[in-house]
This record gives C-alpha cells, structure tokens and sequence, in this order.
C-alpha cells in the first residue's frame, strides 16, 4: 500500500549570527549550511497495519509524514501510496488520507463544530448519505453529542483532539497520518483516543502511521515500530522484536524466608540483597531465565518471585544513546 | 464555485462573533479612503482642473479604482495574508485537502470589514457618474463594470505575486505594497498627468492604466479617433493580467519547505 525507497530531503539554512554587525551584514550577505533532514528512508506498509514511527526531535518524522502526505517534496528517492506518487498527484491523491496534526487545527475556530465538519463535506465531496453514517458514527464513538454544537475556541485540548480526529475522518480516507495525537492531554483522553485508533484500524482496516514521543501510545497501538534518528532509518520491526534485541535485560524479584547465607547464582549480578528479598539482574543472551529461578529455588525458600523486562521508554532511551541521536 | 460561498457563510459567521469590532473597523474603513478624496475635492476646489480634467472625471477614476481594491482587499485577503498562513503552518493543511490552493486561500480569509471602503466609493461612483457631461448608454455602463472588475483582477494578481514571494523569503515582502498601495494612488487620477515612464510602467507592466485611464478616455469621448471597440476591450488586460501571476504561485508552491514540527 505504501512503498517508500531512498527518500532524502535536505533543507537550507541560514547561518544565525550574533552580535548587532553580523546582523546588519547579515542582510546583504547569508551564508547557508545545509541540514539533511533525511537520509535514504526506505520502508513499506501493508493495509491494515498500525505503524509507530519514532524518533526524538528533529529526527524527521514530522519531515516524512510531509512528504508521504504530499506537503512537501523530497530531494532525491520515490513513495508510491496506493499507485500515487503524493507530491505528484496532490489532489487526487490527498482524497484517500486524512491527516492530523496534534499541534495545529483544522477546525474552524469561531464556529461550532459541526459547521467544520459540513465546509469538510464540501470540500471532500462527500456523499449526503455517507456523510450522516460517518457524522452519527463517529459522534457515537467519540462521545461527540455535548460538543458539537459548542464552538471550537471554547472547547478543551482533549475534547478538540477528539474533533480533530473525527474531521481527519469524514471523508472515509484509507490511510490515516496521525502527528503526535496525543500530545499534551490528560491520560482519560490519551485513552479515549487510543481505543478509537484501534477501532477504526480493527473495523474499517484504516491504516495508521502515528509519530509520537508517549511510548505507551506505541505499546497500546502499533504492532510495528519504525526508529529514525538523524535522518536515517535505525530500526524496522515488531514491539517484540525491539525488545527481545534490545531489552535483553531482565531484573528478577525474589522474595523468601529469612536466609542469612548470601545467595551464589552464576550470569546474574545481584543488584541488592537481604535476608528477606533479593533483586537480580539477568542479560538473556548469558543466561537462561528458568535455569535463574531453579538456582534461586534451590538455595532459597521462596515465597514470591516477579521478573520484569525493561520498559519500552528505557529501551528507546537506550537505543537513542548507543545511536547517539 | 459552491464551496467558496460555503467558505463566505462560514467566515461570515466567524467574524459576526466579534460585532463591535466589526462596526467599528467598517466605519474605520468608510473614512479612511473619504480623507482622501476630501483632499482631492479641495484640490479641484482650488485649481479648477488637472490638464484638461475636471473634478467628476477624476472622481471616476477614483472611484473605480477604489471600488476594484477594496472587492480585492475583501475577496483576496487570504492572498494578502498569506505569510500568516505560511508562518503558522497552516499551507500544509491546505495541501492535504483534495481542492486547489487557490480556492482554498481565498476562502481562508475574506475581509468583510472592507465593506466600508467599499459604500464610501460606490457613493463617489454614483455621484460621479450622475454629475458628469457624459450620455450613459449600455455600451458605457458595461465597460464601467468591466474597469473595476479588471481592476479587483490586476489587484488579486499582484496579492498572488506577493504571496509567492513567501515561498522563498517567508516573511511577505512589504515591497509588493509598492505596487498595490502605490499602484492605487497613482491610477486614482488619470494617468496621463505624469511622467511618460511612469505611464509606461502602468500600462505595459501593471496593466492600471487599462482598466481606468484608457476606457475612460472611450466613455468621456476623448479617444480621439480610436477604435471604440479597442478601448472598450481594454479592461481585458487587467484579466489577462493575473494568469503570469498564477504560473508563478504555481510554481512557488513546488518549493515550499513548511515549517516546524
């Protein structure tokens, strides 16, 4: 469905200068440098998929998600979106998405919001009919009926989210680009907003490319993560693949009856100790978790034992740091 | 054509939520060009005539070239403001909506306020048009119509201009004031009272002179043998006039680079 190869963008940008002279100087003579935002991006997306595209600021996902929505067009590389080359065929093509930017609004700010939505209708074309399934659908599941009469201006970030999600989807469009949706809202909303996601994705087969830096988005939602620091693209896969490569590190909690003798338990590293509880660290590329635990239930009496992987935050964190991005 | 009168409604409806201010920039608007022509009146009070042209010919001139502004200044506001559109990022969203830009930016932004503008030169027109030593005929009253519309044409053209410029310096360029402020000042009068480059420079480049000196000189019969026809015709170069401008904003928009995150 989306097919994108060698995509590269650079962008020029002046040079800042300091200083009341350089200033001055400044207007008559500019000196650029360039700044690749992106560097051969290669990906492809199957319908239906839900895709995390992460990365920390400045990395170039914003810069991507323009190009794949035909804002902008890129340097060098190809995107075929459903047969459409989108900074080609612009119109015809933005007809099959529709886009949200969490930071900016698409709604018109003086007047209610259902009078967004109809100037939507018209701007789509959408189908009378179509149009009041949608609208009805769409006020049912994301809990519209209060607001919809009230202006924008006077709504909150959460519930102007939900209406921005809802105009982004009017027009029935078969690929959703989803700009940091759930930046800046309360953790009902965050919900609320993820529950929709996945229902539009699981019942219309809509597929999503989010950006975001709220990792727990990323583990509610998508089942494929693209990394991108730097321009470049640093990881392409599932969750769990992500984690089994990365997260390797396991820390294991073991508590038991009160045992004085220091416990001795090869390829793990005793992060604390006492007579009551004990907690591990175990890198599972070194050493196998069931083969920990017998050791552990051969020296001790134990009472309860949990074993925790890394958090996906800690993960990109750490991968962010290796890449040095 | 449909959409951008529900564009019309919608804003209309916008800026009725601001009544008082809106009252207030519309008398703003009434008396701003009325100082103006006041000026022009005690002008005409003192000196009689400018080379052969008395006070209600001029007021004409005035008139159409006033009325063309201020339906382009009410109209193509969007294009006026296009930097605002740019700077805050909001282009991008037109880019994502399956209509031309075009369309999309005169509906973003239309300045009802410039209504007032707009009653203050009507009134001139219809004072002119009943006081002046002229036969109206339909011939005349189609080619007065066809002055301002070439006129809001060449207006809108060099907004577009203007605003294609942001593809590339972002901030919009004041210079195109030059041509729009400037342009309306100097074609209030008939261009023939000024310098020969000058007359050039609106005739040829900013087609003004086209719409408002040229015809005129059709409807007050001072041609002077010319066809007719050729001068009645004239206002089609204002028209003309905005299609170089749109290749332009065409190609201005393929190097748009947007902004931020």
């Amino acid at each position: 469905m989306i097919k994108v190869e060698g995509l590269g963008k650079s962008f020029k940008v002046a040079k800042r200068t300091e200083g009341l002279r350089q200033s001055v100087r400044s207007l008559f003579h500019r000196e650029y440098t360039t700044v690749q935002a992106l560097k051969d991006i290669s990906f492809s997306i199957e319908p239906g998929e839900i895709v995390g595209y992460i990365g920390p600021n400045g990395a170039g996902k914003s810069t991507t998600i323009k190009i794949m929505s035909g804002i902008l067009v890129p340097d060098q590389g190809s995107c075929s979106i459903m047969g459409y080359t989108p900074w080609k065929e612009r119109v015809a093509y933005v007809k099959n998405i529709g886009v949200v930017f969490g930071q900016r609004s698409q709604l018109w700010w003086d007047v209610p919001v259902i009078d967004s939505f109809e100037l939507l209708r018209d701007i789509y074309k959408v189908a009378p009919q179509d149009y009041k399934q949608n609208v009805e659908l769409l006020v049912e599941t994301l809990h519209l009926q209060d607001i919809l009469y009230s202006p924008v201006r006077q709504l909150s970030l959460g519930q102007r989210m939900r209406c921005e999600i809802a105009a982004s989807l009017i027009h029935s469009p078969q690929i959703l680009f989803l700009d940091e949706p759930t930046i800046g809202l309360d953790a009902v909303s965050k919900l609320a907003v993820r529950q929709f996601i996945k229902t539009i994705n699981k019942e219309k087969g809509i597929t999503v490319i989010l950006t975001t830096h709220d990792m727990n988005d990323i583990e509610a939602l998508a089942n494929r993560v693209i990394l991108i620091g730097r321009g470049s693209l640093l990881f392409d896969g599932n969750l769990n693949e992500l984690r089994s490569k990365f997260g390797t590190q396991k820390t294991i909690v073991a508590d038991y009856q009160q045992n004085v003798n220091p416990i001795q338990i090869p390829n793990a590293s005793i992060v604390s100790w006492t007579p009551e509880r004990a907690i591990l660290n175990v890198d599972t590329n070194k050493a196998v978790i069931s083969e920990v635990i017998t050791q552990l239930s051969d020296q001790l009496e134990l009472i309860d034992v949990s074993i925790e992987g890394k958090p996906i935050e800690e993960i990109v964190l750490q991968l962010y740091k290796e890449y040095q991005i | 054509m449909n959409l951008y009168f529900k564009y019309f409604r919608m804003l209309l409806n916008s800026q009725m939520q601001y009544r008082a201010s809106f009252w207030l920039l519309c008398i703003g608007q009434f008396f701003t060009p009325f100082v103006m022509f006041a000026g022009m009146y005690f002008l005409f009070e003192r000196f009689g005539q400018i080379k052969g042209w008395d006070f209600f010919e001029v007021a004409l001139c005035f008139a159409v070239i006033h009325m063309a502004f201020s339906i382009c200044e009410c109209l193509a506001r969007g294009f006026d403001s296009f930097s605002n559109l740019v700077i805050k990022g909001e282009f991008d969203r037109i880019l994502v909506r399956p209509r031309s830009t075009v369309l999309q930016i005169l509906g973003s932004n239309i300045e009802f306020t410039r209504v007032g503008r707009l009653m203050q030169s009507a009134i001139v027109l219809i004072w002119a048009v009943r006081n002046i030593a002229v036969d109206w005929d339909f011939f005349k009253l189609t080619t007065l119509f066809f002055m301002v519309t070439g006129g809001v044409f060449i207006f809108t053209g060099i907004f577009i201009l203007a605003a294609a410029m942001c593809f590339w310096t972002v901030q919009g360029l004041e210079v195109a004031n030059v041509f729009t402020d400037g342009g309306k000042e100097m074609a209030q009068y008939p261009l023939n009272i000024y310098q020969k480059w000058i007359i050039r420079f609106f005739t040829y480049v900013i087609p003004f002179g086209c719409v408002n000196y040229l015809p005129l000189l059709y409807i007050l019969g001072k041609s002077n043998g010319g066809s007719d026809l050729l001068y009645m015709m004239m206002p089609a170069a204002g028209i003309l006039f905005i299609l170089p401008c749109l290749a332009v904003w065409h190609f201005g928009v393929r190097h748009y680079r947007s902004t931020g995150s």
